[in-house]
C-alpha cells in the first residue's frame, strides 16, 4: 500500500461516517431542529484528528513507531494520554450518572480508579519501562521461556482488551444512540470506523495524539459545566451542598430508594441522607472485591501498560504516571460537581426517565446550563458533550485495539510462529496493520451481535483477570528472584480461568427463573402504583404531581419491560450454565481470584525448575533498577 | 543481545552501591504501597461498619465520610509526589551512577 493510496484510503473513510450518521436519524436527545449544531461539533472534532492521524502516518515506518510512537512522547504528553486512554464513557458518564442518582457511593465509586493509579507508579511503570519494548508479554519472556510466554500472555491481553472492548463498543453504541439518535447498528460501525482509520494509519502516534486532544476536550467540557454550576454559590461547597440536598427532586429520590424505610424521616433528613453511604452499595464485600480488581487491575491492564513504552526514560515513565494522576484525580473531583449539579438542576428522575443507568446526567445538566432544551446554547452545549463522548469512545478503543493487534502481530505472529528470527521492518508493520484489521472488525461484529445485552459488568471483569492474571505474573517476574516459567503459566490460567468462571456463576448472568419471578412481581403490584399516584396527580400541588408524571413514566417502563422479560425467557429457567441461581454470592470475583492468581504463580514458580529464569535475574533485577543500557533495548 | 552481555550482571549486583539502592527503594516503596492501600480499604470498610462516624456533619451538609473521601484524592496525590521527590533526588542519581560506571566497563 503506497502513501497515495493510503491517503484516498484515510479520506475515504472519513467521508463514509458523516454519510452513514445522516442516513440514520431516529429519536435522541438533541431535538431534530438543532441536529445539525451536533454534526458540526463532530465534524469539527473528526476533521482535527483526522489530520493529525494524516500528519503522523508520514511518521510510521517501523514497529517501534506503529507500536511504541518510536518511543518518543514526553512525559507530560504520555500523562494527558494515559488519562485520554484510561478516562473511558463509563467514569466520564457513568460516575457523574451514579453520583445524580445514589449521591455518596457514587463518588465513593470513583476513588479507586485514582488509587490504582499508585501501584503503577510506585511497583509497575519504570520497570517495565527499563526492561520492556512494545508489549506485556515482552516483559514476561525476558527472563522465562519467551514461546510458552508469548503464548499465555498474548491470550490474556486479547481476552481482557476484548472484554474491555466489547463494553466500550456496546456502551458507545447505545450512547450515540440515545444522544443523538442514531441507529445502534451505525452507531458501533461509525466508532469502529473511525478508531480503525486512526490506528491503521497513524499507529500509535496518531492513537495518542487522539487520546491527548480527547483528555484535554474532556477536561475543559468539565471545568466550564463545573464553573457554571459552582459559580452561583460563590465556589462554596457547604453553600452547593446545601441547596442540592434542599431540593426536593432529590429528596424524593432518596425517598424512593429507601422505600419503606423512609417513613418517619423529613425532608431535611432524606435530603441529607444522600451525602451518607449506603444508598448504591448494599454489600461491603462485593465492593472491597470491585476494588481489589481497581487497584490492582490497572497495573495490568495491557493498554495502560504499553503506553509506557512510548516515552523514553524511565523518569519520563514516573513524570507521565504522576502527571496522569493530577489529570484523572482532578477530573473526578470535577465529576462530584457534575454529578450533584444534574441531581439538583436536572433531577435524579429526568435523569434516570432518559438513560436507567444515570448516563445522560452529564449531558443533560450541560443542556440546562445552557439555558434548556428550546435554547441555541442549551443545543450548543449539549452537542459539544455528546461529542466528547464520542471521541472518548473512539480514543479508548484505538487504544484496546492496538494493545490487542500488538500481541497478535508481535507476540504470536513475530514471536512464536517466526520463533525469534529476524523478521524485516516493513513486514512486521504490515503485520501489525493486518492484526489491526482483524481486531477492528472483529471489534465492530461482537459490537453488533452483543446489541442489547447487559455488558456493563465487562469492564469490571477485565479488570479482574487484569488483577487477578496479568497483575500477579507481571509483579512477581519483576520483583520475585524464584519466579519462573511455571508460575507465570500457573498464575496466568488460574488468574483468568478463576476470575471468568466465578463471573459465570455470579449474580452478573441472567438467571430466568429470577427474572420472571421479579417481573411478575412488577406485574402485580402495578395496579395499585397506579392508583396512588394517580391520586396524587389529581391532588394539584405541582411539585407532587410533577414527580408523580416522572414515576408514572418509568412504571409504564417498568410494566412493559416486565411483559417483554416473561415472553423472552418464555420456557426457560436456567442460567449460561444450566443454573437457576447464582453459585457465588458476589458479582465481582477479585477478592477469590487476586489471591488465588498470587498463589498459584508461587506454588508453579515452586515446584517447577528454570535455568533460563535463575540466569537472568542477576541481569532483570539490576535492569530493572538502573535503567542500564534502556536506550539499546528500545534500539534493536 | 549481543551489546547486552557486555554488561557483567553479576558486578552490578554485586555492587555495594546498587545493594544500598535495592534496601532503601524497597523498603520506601513497600511502607508507601502499604500505607496507600490501607487508607484506600478504610473507605469502603468505614462506609459499611462505621456509618454513624460518616454521617457526622462538620461544615453546612458537608460530613466526616465526604471529607474522608475527599482526603483519598489529596493522600494519592500526595503519595505520587512524595515518591517522585524522593525517586528525583536520591534514586535516579544512584541508578545513573551504577549504570554508567558499569556501561562503560563493558565497552573498555
Amino acid at each position: 500500500m503506497n502513501t497515495n493510496h493510503r491517503k484516498w484510503m484515510a479520506w475515504g473513510l472519513i467521508g463514509l461516517v458523516p454519510t452513514f450518521c445522516m442516513t440514520a436519524l431516529a429519536q435522541g436527545a438533541v431535538t431534530d431542529e438543532y441536529r445539525w449544531l451536533t454534526f458540526t461539533v463532530f465534524a469539527a472534532i473528526i476533521g482535527v484528528t483526522m489530520y493529525v492521524t494524516y500528519l503522523a502516518a508520514k511518521r510510521v515506518k517501523s514497529a517501534s513507531d506503529f507500536y511504541t510512537a518510536g518511543g518518543g512522547v514526553t512525559g507530560l504528553q504520555n500523562g494527558w494520554a494515559i488519562a485520554g486512554d484510561y478516562l473511558s464513557a463509563a467514569s466520564f458518564l457513568g460516575i457523574a450518572g451514579l453520583i445524580s442518582q445514589y449521591g455518596y457511593d457514587g463518588f465513593m465509586y470513583s476513588v479507586g480508579w485514582l488509587v490504582a493509579y499508585i501501584t503503577v507508579l510506585l511497583v509497575i511503570a519504570e520497570p517495565c519501562r527499563n526492561i520492556g519494548r512494545y508489549t506485556l508479554p515482552d516483559i514476561l519472556a525476558y527472563r522465562n521461556d519467551p514461546r510458552k510466554m508469548r503464548i499465555v500472555g498474548a491470550i490474556s491481553v486479547i481476552t481482557v482488551s476484548t472484554f474491555y472492548l466489547t463494553a466500550q463498543m456496546v456502551g458507545g453504541g447505545v450512547l450515540v444512540k440515545t444522544l443523538i439518535g442514531i441507529d445502534y447498528e451505525i452507531s458501533v460501525i461509525a466508532v469502529g470506523v473511525l478508531m480503525l482509520a486512526y490506528v491503521l494509519f497513524g499507529g500509535m502516534v496518531a492513537t495518542t495524539w487522539v487520546q491527548i486532544i480527547k483528555a484535554i476536550l474532556l477536561v475543559i467540557a468539565s471545568l466550564v459545566l463545573v464553573m457554571l454550576v459552582w459559580l452561583p454559590y460563590g465556589f462554596s461547597l457547604p453553600a452547593f451542598l446545601a441547596d442540592v440536598v434542599g431540593d426536593p427532586k432529590v429528596q424524593a429520590k432518596v425517598a424512593s430508594l429507601l422505600g419503606d424505610q423512609s417513613a418517619g424521616m423529613s425532608a431535611a433528613e432524606l435530603g441529607q441522607r444522600f451525602l451518607e453511604p449506603g444508598l448504591y452499595f448494599k454489600n461491603p464485600i462485593d465492593q472491597i472485591s470491585l476494588g481489589m480488581a481497581l487497584v490492582f487491575g490497572t497495573a495490568g491492564l495491557p493498554h495502560i501498560l504499553m503506553r509506557f513504552f512510548t516515552v523514553p526514560t524511565a523518569q519520563q515513565a514516573r513524570k507521565s504516571v504522576v502527571w496522569a494522576m493530577a489529570i484523572i484525580g482532578g477530573f473526578y473531583v470535577l465529576t462530584l460537581f457534575l454529578g450533584f449539579g444534574a441531581a439538583k438542576h436536572v433531577g435524579p428522575a429526568a435523569i434516570a426517565a432518559v438513560d436507567a443507568g444515570g448516563n445522560m446526567a452529564g449531558p443533560l445538566l450541560a443542556q440546562y446550563l445552557g439555558g434548556g432544551a428550546n435554547s441555541f446554547l442549551g443545543n450548543f452545549m449539549l452537542a459539544f458533550v455528546s461529542a466528547v463522548a464520542f471521541a472518548t469512545i473512539v480514543a479508548v478503543v484505538a487504544g484496546l485495539v492496538l494493545a490487542a493487534a500488538s500481541a497478535i502481530a508481535h507476540d504470536l505472529y513475530v514471536g512464536v510462529y517466526h520463533g525469534g528470527d529476524v523478521v524485516p521492518p516493513q513486514q512486521q508493520v504490515r503485520a501489525a496493520r493486518v492484526a489491526t484489521v482483524i481486531v477492528g472488525a472483529t471489534a465492530i461484529m461482537i459490537g453488533i451481535a452483543a446489541k442489547g445485552q447487559n455488558v456493563a459488568h465487562l469492564v469490571a471483569l477485565a479488570f479482574a483477570v487484569a488483577a487477578s492474571a496479568n497483575f500477579p505474573c507481571v509483579l512477581l517476574t519483576l520483583y520475585w528472584r524464584r519466579c519462573n516459567t511455571g508460575g507465570i503459566v500457573a498464575g496466568m490460567i488460574v488468574g483468568t480461568v478463576v476470575a471468568v468462571g466465578l463471573t459465570l456463576v455470579s449474580p452478573n448472568v441472567t438467571y430466568p427463573k429470577a427474572v420472571k419471578a421479579a417481573a411478575q412481581k412488577v406485574l402485580d403490584g402495578q395496579e395499585a402504583k397506579r392508583t396512588a399516584l394517580e391520586a396524587a396527580l389529581a391532588a394539584g400541588d405541582v411539585h407532587i404531581a410533577g414527580q408523580a408524571k416522572l414515576d408514572l413514566a418509568s412504571l409504564e417502563k417498568a410494566v412493559k419491560k416486565a411483559q417483554d422479560d416473561l415472553t423472552k425467557f418464555e420456557g426457560k429457567e436456567t442460567s449460561l450454565l444450566g443454573l437457576e441461581k447464582p453459585l457465588f454470592g458476589l458479582k465481582n470475583p477479585g477478592i477469590i481470584s487476586i489471591p488465588l492468581g498470587f498463589l498459584a504463580v508461587l506454588l508453579g514458580s515452586l515446584l517447577f525448575r528454570d535455568k533460563r529464569a535463575d540466569d537472568m535475574w542477576n541481569e532483570l533485577y539490576a535492569r530493572q533498577n538502573t535503567g542500564i543500557l534502556a536506550s539499546k533495548a528500545t534500539s534493536h | 543481545m549481543a551489546i547486552e552481555s557486555a554488561v557483567d550482571w553479576n558486578a552490578v549486583i554485586a555492587d555495594p552501591r546498587f545493594q544500598s539502592l535495592h534496601r532503601r527503594k524497597q523498603r520506601f516503596l513497600t511502607g508507601l504501597m502499604v500505607l496507600s492501600v490501607a487508607y484506600y480499604f478504610l473507605l469502603p470498610i468505614g462506609a459499611a461498619y462505621f456509618q454513624d462516624l460518616y454521617k457526622i456533619r462538620v461544615w453546612g451538609p458537608v460530613n466526616v465520610g465526604l471529607l474522608f473521601a475527599l482526603s483519598e484524592f489529596i493522600v494519592a496525590w500526595l503519595i505520587a509526589y512524595y515518591y517522585s521527590r524522593r525517586a528525583g533526588a536520591e534514586f535516579d542519581r544512584m541508578a545513573r551512577e551504577i549504570a554508567a560506571d558499569h556501561e562503560n566497563k563493558g565497552k573498555t
